[in-house]
């Protein structure tokens, strides 16, 4: 019988190592391994971005990378952003557009627009939309989304 | 999932012992957004993964005016659109390499990984096929060279033996006055599977006013993506009109052989064939004429 495999990464600056199986994902390692639920499972297969993480700087489904491949990497998750001073700039513009409603969508769509602000923080409203093209919301209709990550740029511009 | 192996070999050769050693209970994951998938619901069963990343060779892009441009085959997409040089290159290509998934998938998935999965819904495979791709091989007896219109032989499946991989894929550098595009028809604007797919490729006269030459290549409207040559043969020689591309895209559809199903009708993948025809040779004669 194979045994687990030891992985050695950084999560959110920390050096983490941990055990899993070869098939596991990324998701599940962080989730189920590691006890870090803020990365949300929701169709496990590429579709809905709500497992979006930051893999050495680009955003990533976590659910199609499996955990033994974040060996010497660095990850973002939605743990990494507050700092103990305060909320990020896009989480605090997401309670402040009230760009969420039941949650579940958020910490992807967060994680995904730090991936497009770090880089980008002028980026308009149709750069925005394409660039969530990969996040679903089933309850904002989007708006309230794309206002709060064009505000958070702003914010992180000055 | 059952017990699956995960390897990461850093040689061509290292990975082509171990898909010998497993035979059709190995595969070979670059981006791993198709075959993760596949796993998790069922539709493949493995023993052992072996991660394309670590070998220099299938992560290369290189380009120069003379030779072309060599695609390693785990190359992921926003690598390629993120090389200036390659994008000036290449427009085609770029036109599917940014339209694969969104911006997460784009940050893993490759065009060799999308060859291989060798879905008939491919988006980047009738650019490949149009630019005159030609697919790199690496078997245990060493390598062989497959064009990319060769390369697919059913749903899901391709020319690769058990005990061989993509390695990369090539590129002619682009010729003078000569242009591609690739567009899809999908019911949103991002993120869907194509309904019907048209790539195609041309290279004109010096005066920019005549075909000397065209390729065009369909995508979900057969159970490989087409490559439609005599539509392209069609154009050669004639002088670049509404009349010789009308003609190329009804032949164009001749070449298809569409279903139904859930996304579409036969009668509308026919018809966006058509279209998406007409509309990519213009778009390939701007991009020939400079523009």
């Amino acid at each position: 019988m194979p045994g687990l495999v030891h992985v050695q990464t950084t999560i959110n600056g920390d050096e983490v190592n941990f055990l899993c199986e070869p098939r596991q994902s990324l998701l599940e390692c962080l989730r189920d391994v590691l006890g870090m639920t803020g990365s949300k499972e929701g169709c496990n297969d590429g579709n809905c971005g709500a497992c979006t993480v930051l893999f050495d700087g680009r955003i990533v489904d976590s659910c199609l990378v499996l955990g033994v491949e974040a060996q010497g990497k660095e990850i973002t998750t939605i743990e990494g952003l507050a700092t103990p001073e305060g909320l990020h700039p896009i989480q605090q513009a997401f309670l402040e557009n009230a760009a969420l409603q039941c949650g579940i969508c958020t910490p992807g769509f967060i994680v995904a627009s730090k991936g497009l602000l770090d880089n980008e923080p002028d980026a308009d409203e149709a750069r925005v939309r394409h660039w969530l093209a990969g996040n679903l919301c089933r309850c904002t209709g989007y708006d309230k989304i794309v206002r709060a990550v064009l505000d958070a740029g702003q914010q992180m511009r000055q | 999932m059952e017990w699956i192996d995960f390897a990461a070999p850093t040689t061509v050769s290292e990975a082509v012992g171990l898909l010998a050693q497993h035979g059709d209970r190995a595969r070979m994951i670059a981006g791993g957004t198709d075959i993760l998938v596949q796993l998790r619901g069922g539709r493949r069963s493995l023993d052992l993964i072996v991660d394309a990343k670590g070998i220099p060779e299938l992560n290369e892009i290189s380009y120069d005016p003379q030779n072309g441009l060599t695609l390693g085959a785990a190359a992921p997409c926003y690598r390629i659109y993120g090389n200036q040089t390659v994008a000036d290159a290449y427009p085609g290509l770029m036109d599917a390499a940014t339209l694969i998934g969104g911006i997460q998938i784009q940050g893993r998935a490759s065009i060799g990984g999308n060859l291989c999965n060798a879905a008939p819904s491919g988006d980047s495979i009738p650019p490949v096929i149009v630019l005159g791709g030609v697919c790199n091989i690496a078997g245990p007896n060493g390598t062989r060279q497959v064009a990319a219109e060769d390369f697919c032989t059913g749903p899901g499946r391709n020319v690769l033996e058990n005990n061989e991989m993509l390695v990369s894929i090539n590129f002619p550098a682009p010729q003078p006055h000569a242009g591609a595009n690739y567009l899809r028809f999908i019911p949103r604007n991002e993120m869907d599977i194509a309904i019907a797919g048209v790539g195609s490729s041309v290279v004109l006269d010096d005066s920019g006013q005549n075909f000397v030459s065209a390729r065009i290549s369909l995508a979900s409207v057969a159970p490989i993506p087409v490559f439609a040559s005599e539509a392209a043969a069609s154009l050669a020689g004639k002088p670049v009109s509404d009349e010789a591309i009308q003609a190329a895209s009804e032949l164009a559809i001749e070449a298809s052989s569409p279903i139904d199903d859930m996304r579409g009708t036969i009668r509308q993948r026919r018809h966006l064939i058509g279209v998406l025809t007409r509309r990519t040779l213009n778009n390939a004669v701007q991009r020939a004429r400079g523009g």
